[in-house]
């Protein structure tokens, strides 16, 4: 019983994610492709993926703080990271991207920094909610991401 | 179908032959870590047999140590040591398999850029698994024409050998089967010359563009270019370089590709220049919107054909292992090449001070040549007086040089405000000490495997114009554009760039500069000028054929084998393609 509501909690926690428009088909994709072979595939590019931008994000930081700002530089900075949040399917973070690099291409940088504050606000809120649902998970049991609903 | 198994046996890898496409050697190019993960995992759910790799040059290093050793790339176009697009043309060109290019930006003109330069296909991220598990089919299709030309190839020797679809259909899959086998094997120890024997069989082979192949075919070209500017064509080529098995056909895929490579050599010079050391927007410049405009033409552009007409590809070739190093010694003899040739005028282009020696041709031309915009400071400075005066000097010099300077072709304002100023910011990207230009000479060293051999085409005027390649990625002008040096002094015009001290490129001056306003736009599609807005503008100096029209610098051209353009495409953009190429083959094959 115990276990059969762990189930369903990770099942609700990971609907919400989708519904609220965290989580994109992307993610559907990496479960699908989470098998015997890779039993935490899932999770391992997840924790890749904000390994990885965490560096990215830094960057864009400091070249936000530039005078003037170098408008190319930041368009490839946030390229990149738009691609790197596509992987995963983090669809709010990869929203404030796409705002971002509108902003670019007038040279707006008010605009830049404000969107990407908003960016590296969803980029966290997103983490912790990943990481509370991979732990909800892995304590469900195994079996959960056996049954995966379709989004 | 009948792509028959057995019959790939012994052709292809035994785990290619098991069952088609399971087993397709797949190497998966990404900076991403995360994609790359992923890629890995959904081509290995397709059955595929895949290898990663971070890094462009990586890549290439891994497909040329075991040129048998895949049958497919994917990778992804926006990487930090490449860019993807100028490793699409290497594999393209050194080993002929089919690319995809992977982005996040599915944007039109990257599109067609990645089509341009030989893609086969454009994935757009995220990528879903069902889109891999098709790529096969580019494998297959290429086999199919590899087959196709090798059909003519025959023909060409007398053999006829329909190539109805009923053919090819029939026997067609048998014969991709044994043919592949039949070249795979061969190719594995074969290369071309070997094949002549062969080549009257009803084995087809592949043709293979070995160094020496490719260095006679730029040698035909560049020869080609002095005698008839713009004739040239894959059969002149063909009978230039004698190898009797070469079929026409052969030649003329190569040309494309060579004419590619070369032009996003150029567009790659160009927006470096622009970009890379200078940052235009610092330059003093008169005409601040010139620059910038390069600069974010040159961003923009950078890959866009029609303004890399003049890529030469050069630094890229050699590039690869090239670092910016390399393209400082070469821009600064690009610059001191097209300094010489640019024109007796330009003072003391051997004076390089700052980084690029591209200063020095700033100071000098300023005197001479209001370059505003000149950015071809690096090439100009060098190059014009040698450059233009119809010295040959082996196209790799220049286009050491050139490639160096870095965008500051791309704007005319090229600081001749502020030669030094420019040639410092433009130098951040070529890193050229202010060593001085020797001219031609000194460019070598740039590719020096090219120089010596090849460069014969792009005479250093030419590369004076050429290696004013805006150099839109901030690298500096690797080779890349000769074109600098024409565009350089066209763009110079409309800025008020006294071209008269170039008696000779005057007259193309004139046209070219009519034909834009301040920028070279009009230019912009034939000639690359890479100063003005990203693009290259041949300049056409001095040379008297010059056709602004189609390609890219047809006065930089009359040196240099501009020909090459006209017969190449008009999209090819680089006139100065086998020159280029040949320095860039040096490279590529030379890893």
């Amino acid at each position: 019983m115990e276990r059969n509501q762990m189930h369903r909690q990770v099942s609700v926690m990971r609907q919400s994610l989708f519904d609220q428009g965290y989580l994109d088909e992307q993610f559907i994709q990496l479960e699908e492709l989470q098998d015997d072979a890779n039993p935490n595939f899932v999770e391992e590019v997840v924790t890749l993926y904000y390994r990885d931008s965490s560096r990215l994000i830094l960057s864009i930081d400091q070249a936000l703080e530039r005078n003037p700002l170098d408008f190319n530089k930041l368009d490839t900075y946030m390229h990149q990271f738009k691609g790197s949040s596509t992987s995963i399917g983090a669809k709010k973070v990869k929203a404030e991207c796409t705002q971002f690099r509108e902003y670019c291409k007038v040279g707006n940088g008010e605009g830049c920094m404000r969107t990407f504050q908003q960016a590296k606000k969803e980029y966290t809120i997103l983490k912790r909610k990943l990481e509370a649902y991979f732990q909800q998970a892995r304590q469900s049991g195994p079996s959960e991401t056996a049954c995966r609903p379709r989004n | 179908m009948s792509f028959s198994a057995p019959s790939m046996e012994n052709g292809f890898s035994s785990p290619r032959n098991e069952s088609f496409p399971a087993g397709l050697r797949v190497l998966v190019v990404d900076d991403d870590p995360t994609w790359l993960k992923i890629l890995e995992k959904m081509l290995k759910k397709c059955s595929y047999e895949v290898t990663t790799c971070g890094l462009a040059r990586e890549a290439l290093k891994l497909l040329r140590e075991r040129k048998d050793g895949y049958d497919i790339v994917i990778s992804d176009v926006n990487m930090p040591d490449m860019d993807g697009f100028k490793l699409l043309e290497h594999v393209g060109l050194e080993m002929d398999l089919p690319v995809l290019m992977m982005s996040v930006d599915g944007e039109t003109s990257r599109v067609m850029k990645g089509v341009q330069h030989g893609a086969c296909d454009y994935l757009l991220k995220p990528i879903r698994m069902k889109e891999l598990r098709n790529i096969w089919q580019h494998v297959f299709r290429k086999k199919i024409h590899e087959i196709r030309d090798i059909e003519s190839h025959d023909s060409y020797d007398g053999i006829q050998i329909s190539r109805n679809g009923s053919e090819l259909s029939d026997d067609g899959h048998m014969f991709c089967g044994e043919d592949l086998a039949y070249v795979k094997k061969r190719k594995d120890f074969e290369n071309k010359h070997d094949d002549i024997g062969d080549h009257s069989s009803t084995k087809k082979h592949r043709v293979v563009w070995s160094v020496d192949l490719h260095q006679k075919f730029v040698k035909a070209v560049n020869q080609i270019g002095f005698d008839s500017k713009y004739e040239v064509g894959p059969k002149k080529i063909l009978d230039l370089m004698n190898v009797p098995w070469l079929t026409r056909e052969n030649v003329a895929s190569h040309l494309q590709k060579y004419r590619l490579y070369l032009s996003r050599l150029q567009k790659e010079n160009d927006l470096k220049a622009s970009l890379g050391g200078i940052k235009l927007s610092d330059l003093p410049s008169k005409d601040p919107a010139g620059s910038f405009g390069l600069q974010s033409s040159i961003n923009g552009n950078q890959n866009d054909v029609p303004n890399g007409r003049y890529q030469f590809s050069g630094d890229n070739f050699f590039a690869q292992d090239v670092d910016s190093k390399n393209h400082e010694g070469d821009l600064k003899r690009v610059v001191s090449e097209t300094k010489r040739t640019l024109t007796a005028d330009l003072p003391d282009p051997q004076d390089m001070r700052t980084q690029m020696s591209f200063d020095h041709s700033f100071g000098s031309l300023d005197s001479e040549v209001n370059f505003a915009a000149i950015p071809a400071p690096y090439s100009w400075s060098k190059a014009p007086e040698n450059q233009f005066k119809e010295e040959h000097k082996p196209l790799l010099q220049l286009e050491d040089g050139f490639s160096q300077l870095p965008p500051s072709g791309i704007h005319n304002h090229i600081q001749i405000d502020d030669p030094l100023q420019s040639a410092s910011s433009i130098t951040s990207g070529l890193s050229m000490t202010g060593r001085e230009i020797c001219g031609p000479e000194k460019i070598k060293p740039l590719y020096p495997q090219y120089s010596s051999n090849h460069m014969s085409i792009l005479s250093p005027k030419e590369s004076a114009f050429d290696s004013f390649p805006v150099q839109s990625k901030s690298q500096m002008v690797k080779h890349q554009s000769f074109e600098p040096i024409s565009t350089a002094i066209s763009s110079m015009k409309p800025q008020g760039f006294n071209l008269s001290c170039i008696t000779d490129f005057e007259s193309c001056q004139r046209n070219l500069i009519s034909a834009t306003d301040s920028t070279f736009e009009p230019f912009n599609e034939d000639l690359t000028v890479c100063w003005l807005e990203g693009d290259c503008h041949s300049m056409n100096f001095g040379l008297p054929n010059v056709e602004f029209t189609d390609y890219i610098d047809p006065g930089f051209i009359a040196e240099f084998p501009i020909y090459l353009c006209d017969t190449l495409t008009s999209d090819t953009e680089c006139p100065f393609d086998p020159p280029e190429y040949s320095i860039v083959d040096q490279g590529l094959f030379l890893s």
